[in-house]
């Protein structure tokens, strides 16, 4: 910026930044690459042959605790959090576009959800449900902790975006005689819904890695990230690398499907 | 009259689609309300009573004691474990400002063209939606005693052994968490920067400013807000964090969610609740103080 030639600050800081992706993703490509040590290999460098062994060894049932089970209530777990994250969002940000007694409290009582230690939302809830005699499950309490730390975050993207978004659309479907409902349904949400798909990103990957609040509101049976928090201390070979590779592979596999839908969407409502 | 009475229900209707839009208002944020109120609100009023009552090896028991606050405070351990964290979260911290001010500063100002800026911006936002676990224990094998940094050095001849401190350690620990949040301050400071009015800095230069002055007298006051929100993400990350400090420090060290940790497993709820209170308290107060410098409403 300083001047139009690209002088000496600009390499500099694109070093900069290119050592900070480097610091991003080498540890993670040590796993990625480490999980596919041959069978006699261990947990670090170096490779002793390449074989997919330890992802035979990651399917087998009973060789590392319950995958398939603690990755199904995981991901169930995020699709729930997703929607629920998706729908109140977006009614809060609705909301919050007119005043109402209580917003600022509310507003403030969200933003209270962020920076209140998880451990302590963990703690309160597992209390909670002991002292009421529910019993606690990823599907209930579980469910609600998550929320806690979703909503925030897709509270605070509405907002963002209701902030850059004129009424004037609005007005013109109204003056056009659109009923509220279809000013919402072919106005509104069609402009927003690239938006609301970052929600839903949110939601399901903060919900999908989710450790803290899990901790004391599982219940009975696991969600993924306690499962692989078990393996850490107890499982010493390079199935725990398979295990963080394929996990970190859906991870992306999601990342990259919902980014491809809404550059997708973006570019065909430029075309129309 | 006649008038008056042709008047009247004009007058009213607005008052009353007024009523009705305010209703709505109220519906649109009751779900967000009452899962706020449920699983938030509601869970740290049990933690504030728990935290009076009395407990022994198995169960609770409804009472008003105050030893929980009383043995919490009066340890040295407590203390000496607050500082610890205080530590911890002040280097992160310093270490996060830095890298995320100025990994934004390249992007907002030095990537000229809009879909260059995404797509790096992406690639630095994509390792955050991924496991944490996974991210901190991938650490391991880099540092490890017979990881590949030490290996490497071994190799090359720099160090006769290994060295012991790059792994479970209080290094390992700050790495990993800034590893784990610099993502919170890389956004926040972005997003303000990209709203600096590039006159701005035009103007700062047609009148003669250095490069170095436009970056302390125009960027640097504008992107306050930014760095304020991501520090209070950062510090309250780092203050919650128990997982990152035992995992790193190999049980070595410890933070107060860990010491509250502890205190669950062993079903000292009551005693976790009074350090659930001292801490949240704490977090409250700093985050406070950094909400006098920045308006959040304005800055999304």
């Amino acid at each position: 910026m300083v001047s139009e030639k690209r002088g000496r600050e600009f390499y500099i800081l694109l070093a900069f930044f290119c050592l900070f992706v480097l610091f991003l993703y080498g540890p993670l490509s040590a796993v990625f690459i480490l999980s596919f040590q041959g069978p006699n290999g261990g947990l670090t460098f170096p490779l002793n042959g390449v074989s997919l062994h330890w992802f035979f060894n990651l399917f087998e049932t009973q060789a590392v605790g319950d995958f398939g089970g603690s990755f199904a209530r995981s991901f169930t777990l995020g699709l729930m959090v997703m929607v629920v994250t998706v729908v109140v969002s977006l009614l809060a940000g609705l909301a919050f576009r007119r005043k109402f007694r209580g917003a600022t409290a509310l507003f403030y009582l969200a933003i209270a959800s962020l920076v209140v230690p998880s451990i302590i939302i963990s703690l309160g809830i597992g209390v909670l449900f002991q002292q009421f005699g529910f019993q606690p499950a990823w599907y209930s309490s579980g469910f609600g902790a998550h929320l806690t730390w979703t909503l925030p975050f897709g509270v605070l993207i509405m907002f963002a975006v209701f902030n850059r978004f004129s009424p004037e659309y609005e007005e013109a479907a109204r003056d056009l005689g659109a009923t509220p409902w279809q000013s919402f349904v072919h106005v509104l949400l069609p402009m927003i819904a690239p938006s609301l798909i970052g929600v839903g990103l949110f939601g399901f990957t903060l919900s999908y890695d989710e450790f803290a609040r899990t901790l004391m509101t599982s219940g009975t049976y696991n969600t993924l990230p306690l499962e692989i928090f078990g393996m850490t201390t107890n499982v010493t070979t390079p199935v725990l690398y398979a295990l963080g590779t394929v996990t970190t592979l859906f991870s992306l596999l999601i990342i990259a499907s919902t980014l491809g839908f809404i550059f997708y969407m973006n570019r065909r409502s430029r075309r129309k | 009259m006649s008038d008056a009475e042709a008047n009247a229900p004009k007058a009213i209707s607005p008052v009353r689609s007024f009523s009705i839009a305010s209703l709505s208002a109220y519906l649109q944020a009751l779900p967000l309300a009452l899962i706020l109120g449920a699983f938030l609100l509601l869970p740290i009023i049990m933690i504030a009573v728990v935290s009076f009552w009395d407990y022994d090896f198995a169960r609770m028991y409804p009472d008003f004691v105050t030893f929980n606050y009383g043995e919490t405070l009066g340890s040295w351990v407590t203390w000496k474990t607050y500082l610890n964290t205080l530590r911890y979260a002040a280097m992160v911290w310093a270490v996060t400002l830095v890298i995320g001010f100025w990994v934004a500063y390249f992007l907002a100002f030095h990537v000229k063209t809009a879909t260059i800026q995404t797509v790096l911006f992406l690639i630095c936002t994509v390792p955050f939606l991924t496991s944490n676990i996974i991210r901190m224990i991938s650490w391991i094998p880099v540092l490890g005693r017979n990881g590949l940094i030490n290996t490497a050095l071994v190799d090359l001849g720099l160090i006769p052994a290994p060295i012991e401190w790059l792994l479970y350690s209080d290094f390992a620990v700050v790495l990993a968490m800034v590893h784990l949040y610099s993502l919170f301050m890389v956004v926040p400071i972005f997003n303000t920067m990209m709203r600096i009015d590039r006159s701005l800095v035009e103007a700062a230069r047609d009148a003669g400013a250095s490069g170095w002055q436009i970056l302390t007298n125009v960027i640097i006051p504008l992107a306050k807000p930014g760095m304020a929100i991501g520090t209070i993400f950062v510090v309250t990350l780092v203050m919650a964090d128990f997982i990152t400090v035992q995992v790193m420090s190999g049980g070595q060290s410890a933070s107060v969610a860990l010491m509250m940790k502890n205190e669950m497993s062993l079903l000292q709820y009551p005693a976790a609740a009074a350090n659930a209170v001292i801490l949240l308290t704490l977090v409250l107060i700093m985050v406070a103080g950094i909400l006098r410098v920045v308006d959040i409403r304005k800055e999304l």
